[in-house]
């Protein structure tokens, strides 16, 4: 068996923040010990609450920052130096997508002109075989080929994003990460972009990261899924198999969450609590403030991430069978007292 | 004729241009050709004098002639022929002296924001030094150090206003620079001559040229006061500054003296900031051409 195609051994990412003259530079920890690997023909969903570390992840694992702890390798190899040549030739085999299309384009270029961009940018072909590749990508993703004359804001948003996962493609990467590639468009359109997202991983056989917070999309082009909690995975494993019976308590709360037309909203698990803040990580597991189930030990200890067979993993001190078997109202009773002024203070 | 096309008039254009435009355009290049050709547009020299002709008014007031259209100055000096000349030095002078100050400005800013750290410490403490120093104070001190001619007398008007194009290309291209299509350009491998040529320089363009066309005035104002204080352009040159300082002794009883190269000042900067503005929107392809 060979190795996956982009393997992450516990990255981690911090910033230095500047709070005023006088007081020292606090670091906060965008992400933490993440490791993860994506294979071709694969699709890996990230999905968190904004905070989460997931966006900075999709740039780590890109080679787009550099991870401050751990390593990516990418083909069996370490991701090279950032601006060094190999990086530069590397950048044609893994690309990106957008969250706001019209960002990532350049107002002032026409369309075609910027999808040539990375073809010149890396000296493939001719420039006449440049314009056929335009063409033909144009075409690969619906759009008809009279889209490259024009100006990206004479576009939908849904064809931008089209121009902008094309230019994407030009120069056949084996990686692409899309960082929350549908949020902005229109929940119409959103459908037409992930289909053809899977079609043209499934053709060109692709490895997909895909980073979102909207846990229908993630769930409909996902094979694997990672749950991050602050810049933490706490639960990963195959994408029905997390939604059907999810683990960790984090969650059960974002499946019971999901919008699903015709369900009843008074079944679902409230999160309580402030959203993830990186600058102020509680201590022991970073859910616990929230947490319908903590336990005293959960304010404490930081629970690792533990395989639990199946491909199912999650980072949980309950996870456990037993935890598992019991429904989250029955333990919500039972609960220990956490630490004072931790979980009180918050709700 | 259908009714939409009777209430949707297409607006008036003049070579494709809006009228106002087209005026401005139009004064402008013939600012330019009576500059390049003073020497044969000029009915007398600058300098020719004919104390029996002093305080001559303009031919369209009474007791003016034809043979000094605008009317003469305390020396008998045809004002038409002074102002002909007078454009010629004033333009070369703040043309080069805005050009010279935006490009040093703007690359000054735009390493800063590209490349941060000392060279970004170090440009904005020069732009710092240069709000702090009035520019007019600069360029007395060295004027009266080196000596007085065109080429220094360029770079010194230049100073005026250097600063605020580094400030102004620093602060957008940090902006620029956080944005997807600057960061996606990049992912994609592209060199840093590509993404400040290609994508960051044409994006925060248009801002510069607006940024010129106001700094022009004060060019030309900085090179008027230098004048009037007798450390610009020296008799027997001529500008529209010297002018200027020249006529205001007279304001009183010969005022076409001053007047005149003042009209002539506020009409060239008056087109040169409609065109700016007009350049301006007309860069940017989000903007509706026809409004």
């Amino acid at each position: 068996m060979s190795a996956p195609l982009l393997v992450a051994q516990n990255i981690a990412r911090s910033y230095e923040m500047n709070r005023g003259l006088w007081q020292k530079a606090s670091t906060v920890q965008a992400v933490s010990d993440v490791t993860l690997s994506v294979d071709r023909n694969e699709t890996l969903g990230i999905v968190g609450e904004s905070g989460s570390g997931k966006s900075t992840t999709g740039r780590v694992l890109l080679g787009l920052e550099p991870p401050t702890a751990g390593t990516v390798s990418f083909d069996g190899r370490r991701l090279p130096f950032i601006g060094s040549a190999e990086w530069k030739t590397q950048r044609t085999r893994m690309q990106m997508i957008y969250q706001d299309p019209l960002g990532a384009l350049d107002r002032r270029l026409t369309v075609s002109v910027q999808m040539r961009e990375p073809l010149d940018i890396h000296r493939i072909g001719t420039p006449a075989e440049r314009e056929a590749r335009v063409s033909e990508l144009l075409r690969a993703v619906g759009l008809s080929a009279e889209v490259g004359r024009r100006y990206p804001h004479e576009l939908s948003g849904g064809q931008r994003q089209r121009v902008v996962l094309a230019r994407a493609l030009s120069t056949r990467p084996d990686l692409l990460v899309c960082d929350e590639p549908v949020s902005a468009l229109d929940v119409s359109i959103q459908a037409q972009v992930v289909n053809l997202l899977s079609d043209l991983q499934a053709e060109l056989g692709l490895a997909m990261v895909f980073i979102s917070h909207d846990l229908r999309v993630v769930r409909q082009i996902s094979h694997r899924i990672a749950v991050m909690y602050l810049g933490r995975i706490v639960e990963e494993g195959d994408a029905d198999d997390l939604f059907a019976r999810p683990v960790h308590p984090y969650t059960r709360a974002l499946v019971s969450a999901a919008p699903i037309p015709g369900r009843k909203i008074n079944g679902r698990i409230m999160l309580r609590g402030e959203p993830p803040n990186p600058a102020k990580r509680p201590s022991g597991c970073a859910f616990h403030p929230r947490c319908t189930d903590a336990i005293a030990r959960c304010s404490v200890e930081m629970p690792s991430l533990v395989d639990l067979g199946g491909g199912r993993k999650a980072a949980c001190h309950l996870a456990g069978a037993a935890s598992q078997a019991m429904p989250p109202i029955a333990r919500a009773a039972e609960n220990s007292a956490p630490a004072p002024g931790l979980c009180e203070g918050i709700a | 004729m259908s009714l939409s096309e009777q209430t949707i008039a297409r607006p008036l254009r003049i070579f494709g241009l809006p009228p106002i435009i087209a005026l401005c355009l139009f004064w402008l290049f013939a600012v330019i050709f009576v500059a390049i050709f003073a020497d044969l547009l000029a009915p007398s020299h600058y300098t020719t004098q004919d104390l029996t002709a002093r305080f001559r008014p303009p031919a369209f007031m009474t007791g003016g002639r034809f043979d000094h259209l605008l009317g003469t100055d305390h020396l008998g000096r045809d004002i038409l022929s002074r102002i002909i000349y007078a454009l010629r030095t004033s333009i070369l002078i703040a043309t080069f002296g805005t050009l010279l100050g935006a490009v040093v400005g703007t690359t000054i800013g735009l390493l800063a924001g590209r490349f941060r750290g000392i060279f970004d410490v170090f440009a904005m403490m020069l732009t710092d030094m240069q709000t702090a120093l009035p520019s007019l104070f600069i360029a007395i001190a060295l004027l009266a150090f080196f000596g007085n001619n065109i080429p220094l007398f360029i770079v010194l008007v230049s100073l005026e206003g250097w600063e605020r194009y580094a400030r102004l290309a620093r602060g957008l291209s940090l902006s620029e620079q956080s944005a997807d299509y600057i960061r996606a350009v990049e992912a994609f491998g592209a060199g840093t001559g590509r993404v400040v040529f290609r994508h960051l320089l044409p994006n925060i363009a248009a801002s510069l040229v607006v940024q010129a066309t106001l700094n022009f005035p004060a060019t030309i104002l900085l090179e008027t006061s230098l004048s009037f204080l007798g450390l610009g352009v020296q008799p027997p040159g001529t500008s529209l500054g010297l002018m200027l300082g020249e006529g205001r002794r007279y304001l009183l009883n010969a005022w076409w003296i001053a007047v005149l190269p003042g009209i002539v000042i506020f009409l060239t900067t008056l087109a040169m900031s409609l065109f700016g503005d007009w350049l301006r929107d007309h860069l940017d392809p989000t903007v509706d051409k026809d409004h």
